[in-house]
C-alpha cells in the first residue's frame, strides 16, 4: 500500500522535505512508519520521534499504535506557535 | 451559533469584518469583543525581521473550529468570526482577528480571550522569524501553555 507522509515547518527542515510518498507493507502500522523513514532518512528521522512531536492521520491527531491504510496522509506536526 | 474560519494570506479590514457582523447579527446581541494580534517589532534591534506564518490546509481550519466549539460551549455567544494570516508577515502587520458576539459583555470578553489562549496552543500554525543573519522557528513559550491550562481550573 501506499501513504503520503507530510513534514512541516521544523521538520521539513530536519527532513529536507516537505513530503514523501512511501510503499509499505499491509498492516503497516506508525512504527512500521518510522521504521521506513529511517532507512529513507537516516538520523534525520530522530527528529520525528521527538516527544513533543504529533501525529496526525488524514488530519487528525493519532497516537499509540495506529494502522495505516491505503492513501493515508501520514503528517509530522512540530508544536505549535499561531496567534 | 454562527461561526466563520478563515486562513488568509491578505491583510484585513476590522471595519469591514465588523461592519458584515452587525448585518448577521441576531436579536438580543448586547456586546461584541473584538481582539487583533499585530506582529511584534523586536525592540532594540534595527534588524529587518519579517514573520513567515506556515499552515496545514484543512486541519488549521478545523483545529481552529474546534477551539470556536469549546468556547461556545462554555459561554452563550451567537457569533463568532477568526480570521488567522498566513505567509510572510512584516513588523506591526495584523496577523489575527477574533470576534465575539453575545448577549453580554463578560460572555463576550471570556470567549474571545479563551479563542486567542487557545489559537496559540492548539491552532495548527508555525512562526518562522527572518533576520538579516538567517532564520529561525518560534518555540512555543511555557507562559503561552500555561494561559491556555488555565481555563481548564477557572
Amino acid at each position: 500500500m501506499q501513504v503520503q507522509v507530510r513534514f512541516f515547518a521544523s521538520l521539513r527542515d530536519a527532513t529536507g522535505t516537505d513530503s514523501l510518498s512511501l510503499a509499505l507493507a499491509e498492516g503497516a502500522d506508525l512504527g512500521a512508519l518510522l521504521a521506513v523513514l529511517e532507512q529513507r532518512l537516516g538520523p534525520a528521522v530522530e527528529a520525528l520521534k521527538a516527544e513533543n512531536v504529533r501525529v496526525a492521520v488524514n488530519q487528525d491527531l493519532v497516537s499509540g499504535r495506529t494502522l495505516l491504510s491505503d492513501g493515508d496522509e501520514v503528517a509530522f506536526l512540530p508544536p505549535v506557535t499561531g496567534g | 451559533m454562527n461561526v466563520e474560519i478563515r486562513v488568509q494570506q491578505a491583510d484585513f479590514s476590522v471595519a469591514a469584518e465588523y461592519e458584515s457582523l452587525l448585518a448577521r447579527l441576531p436579536a438580543g446581541t448586547g456586546a461584541v469583543a473584538s481582539f487583533v494580534g499585530l506582529v511584534r517589532e523586536m525592540a532594540g534591534t534595527d534588524d529587518v525581521q519579517t514573520l513567515l506564518l506556515e499552515h496545514y490546509p484543512g486541519m488549521t481550519e478545523r483545529s481552529i473550529g474546534g477551539i470556536v466549539d469549546r468556547a461556545g460551549e462554555r459561554w452563550p455567544v451567537s457569533d463568532v468570526l477568526v480570521v488567522h494570516r498566513v505567509g510572510e508577515l512584516a513588523p506591526n502587520a495584523q496577523i489575527v482577528l477574533v470576534q465575539v458576539a453575545s448577549a453580554h459583555r463578560a460572555a463576550a470578553f471570556a470567549a474571545c480571550e479563551f479563542i486567542m489562549d487557545y489559537l496559540k496552543t492548539d491552532a495548527i500554525f508555525w512562526k518562522r522569524e527572518t533576520t538579516s543573519g538567517g532564520g529561525r522557528w518560534v518555540e512555543s513559550t511555557a507562559e503561552d501553555r500555561d494561559r491556555a491550562s488555565a481555563w481548564k481550573t477557572g
